[in-house]
């Protein structure tokens, strides 16, 4: 009993073929920048600094002579890693946090959401820094920072949709049917939620990837000799004029990265939609 | 009506909602009885309070005072557990079909649920009594795939009254049911409730505000205004036998295809007061033409005018 897909349906889904696999791509490199760099990320070549893009070092060399596209694979392993753990740390904490109050009400609701927007009252971006700088550079520390500042998008937005879906008539009429507050929850209010939150879930990935590359860019990621976007970024941009590789490459990549990432969640929601009108 | 023992029986039901510092008495005193196979019409404007009475019935509101008591159990006051399980008891079908599925969920999903959460039956089992409620309401079992914005109104509404008769309750509630269809569809619609409540043996309480139509299908009417039931007759004899003014009222605005279309027709001037206010005499009165000063002093009962026939007036007519 298999029926038959709709032409915008199709086109839907090639185009998140596509995106999952240039996603693919960009993970398959991450996860593998040991074996594919042709050069240690570290290593310096004092006899070909600022070499531009040859077929030795694909995307040239830095000022201290490192292949900058072995660092730049390193690069988006620790990226990536970053921006995928602070999105689902954040985001389950928050939807949790924000569905519960959402459907409970009461003094529940009233604390959580005084608490959020206590954080929300700081500038997210300066808050992220000033943690940072506080509880000190490096990895874990990084995730920390952006979870603790991060989650409260969440909670307000699956409070609002939980809302916005818990005093339809379904559910009256799932109540009737004899589902229980957490059948209810799961299998009437999730469901009829989680398509928007997935848009904004994939496309805070590229928001993230943005706020790490950001972070590093001001000196804050990890200590400097690891290779990291924004911190090349940052380096590159003393040698604008004389080698412009330098901040050509690593911008390219986060630009890529973050619409890959964007485009990803837009896609989820034309698919996540049953009435199949896509565009 | 193959016997006459008391399905449900209600005893001065009334809901109070607190509005800033008033009150809003959306239902007061409402009291009626019905019994197995019988389908009893609800009718009144919009705001007298069917709704609510509704909800009240069903268990989703809890009821200021009163008292409901169904097969002999009187369930005005559960809670918790207790109150779900007893929730197989009453099923209800809503107004608007689209609003009452989760878009997300496939409608053979949809049907399985009842039996799923209260007789705790496998998923493949409960899939294969989908398939055959679909077909008891005349639709094909390819169905069970389809979401519910593939499916045409009249259409849903079935797939309503199927989940609604999957655990088999005791009452049925269908608060207008049929009042977001085509007309065409209503009468499918009424007609397949009609058989479905014969061949099942349950009471049905018919929410609605086409005269026409309810008194079509139901065996008794009830005639709301304002949170009260003004007069309580058996549909058969509604025309002939209402005594209420309002009732009256509302007959007169009925349209029909053989309707003199060069008579007159009498409009009810004005609107029903404000259910904020507490009133001294009859709600009616103020838009009766019948009115006379004991009925702005004291408020009439709900009395027996004759046989199976009580209205809540003063001054009947005859």
């Amino acid at each position: 009993m298999k029926r038959k897909m709709s032409p915008t349906m199709k086109k839907a889904w090639i185009r998140f073929a596509i995106l999952v696999l240039l996603t693919l791509i960009f993970v398959f490199f991450a996860l593998f920048a040991s074996v594919l760099a042709p050069f240690d990320p570290l290593e310096s070549h004092y006899a070909d600094m600022l070499k531009p893009p040859n077929s030795t070092y694909l995307f040239g060399t830095d000022q201290l002579g490192r292949d900058l596209f072995s660092r730049i694979l390193y690069g988006g392993k620790s990226s990536l890693l970053i921006a995928f753990a602070v999105t689902a740390i954040i985001s389950t904490v928050g939807i949790l946090i924000g569905a519960i109050a959402g459907f409970t009400g009461g003094f529940f609701d009233n604390v959580l959401m005084r608490f959020s927007d206590m954080l929300m009252a700081f500038p997210g971006y300066i808050f992220t820094i000033a943690l940072v700088s506080f509880i000190g550079i490096g990895l874990p520390n990084m995730i920390l920072a952006m979870s603790l500042t991060g989650w409260t998008y969440y909670a307000r937005i699956s409070r609002s949709l939980v809302l916005s879906v818990k005093n339809n008539v379904y559910i009256e009429q799932a109540r009737l049917g004899g589902a229980s507050r957490i059948r209810i929850l799961l299998y009437y209010i999730i469901p009829n939620v989680l398509p928007s939150l997935l848009v904004n879930i994939f496309q805070d990935i590229g928001g993230k990837l943005l706020t790490i590359s950001g972070l590093s860019l001001l000196g804050l990621g990890s200590p400097p000799p690891a290779p990291e976007w924004g911190f090349m970024l940052s380096e590159g941009k003393n040698y604008m004029y004389s080698a412009p590789w330098m901040l050509i490459f690593p911008g390219l990549v986060i630009l890529v990265s973050v619409v890959i990432f964007n485009l990803l969640g837009d896609c989820i929601q034309d698919l996540m939609n049953p009435k199949e009108n896509v565009w | 009506m193959q016997n006459k023992e008391k399905l449900l029986e209600v005893f001065h039901v009334s809901k109070v909602f607190p509005v800033k510092k008033q009150q809003l008495r959306a239902v007061s005193g409402v009291s009626f009885s019905i019994s197995r196979g019988e389908i009893l019409g609800i009718v009144g404007e919009s705001g007298c309070g069917k709704s609510t009475l509704a909800k009240i019935l069903v268990g989703s509101l809890p009821a200021s005072e009163g008292k409901m008591i169904l097969n002999g159990e009187d369930y005005t006051q559960l809670n918790g557990k207790e109150k779900r399980k007893f929730r197989r008891n009453i099923q209800m079908v809503f107004q608007d079909p689209l609003s009452s599925f989760s878009p997300r969920m496939k409608i053979g999903t949809y049907l399985c649920e009842p039996r799923r959460n209260y007789d705790g039956i496998s998923k493949k089992e409960a899939m294969k009594e989908a398939e055959e409620l679909l077909e008891k309401v005349g639709l094909p079992k390819e169905f069970v795939l389809r979401y519910p914005h593939e499916l045409s109104g009249g259409q849903l509404q079935r797939v309503a009254i199927a989940r609604a008769i999957a655990i088999q309750p005791a009452l049925l509630i269908c608060d207008e049911a049929t009042g977001a269809l085509d007309v065409s569809i209503q009468n499918q619609i009424a007609r397949l409730l009609v058989e479905l409540i014969e061949e099942q043996n349950m009471g049905c309480i018919f929410i609605g505000h086409d005269l026409a139509l309810v008194r079509s299908v139901t065996q008794r009417i009830a005639v709301m205004y304002l949170g009260r039931i003004v007069e309580l007759l058996d549909s058969e004899h509604l025309e002939q036998k209402c005594c209420h003014p309002y009732t009256k009222a509302l007959l007169n605005s009925v349209f029909d295809v053989y309707c003199n279309q060069e008579a007159e027709i009498h409009l009810l001037e004005g609107d029903p007061p404000s259910p904020l206010q507490v009133q001294n005499g009859c709600a009616f009165a103020s838009r009766c033409p019948r009115c006379r000063e004991k009925c702005l002093s004291s408020v009439p009962e709900l009395k027996r005018v004759e046989e199976r026939h009580l209205a809540a007036c003063f001054y009947p007519e005859g």
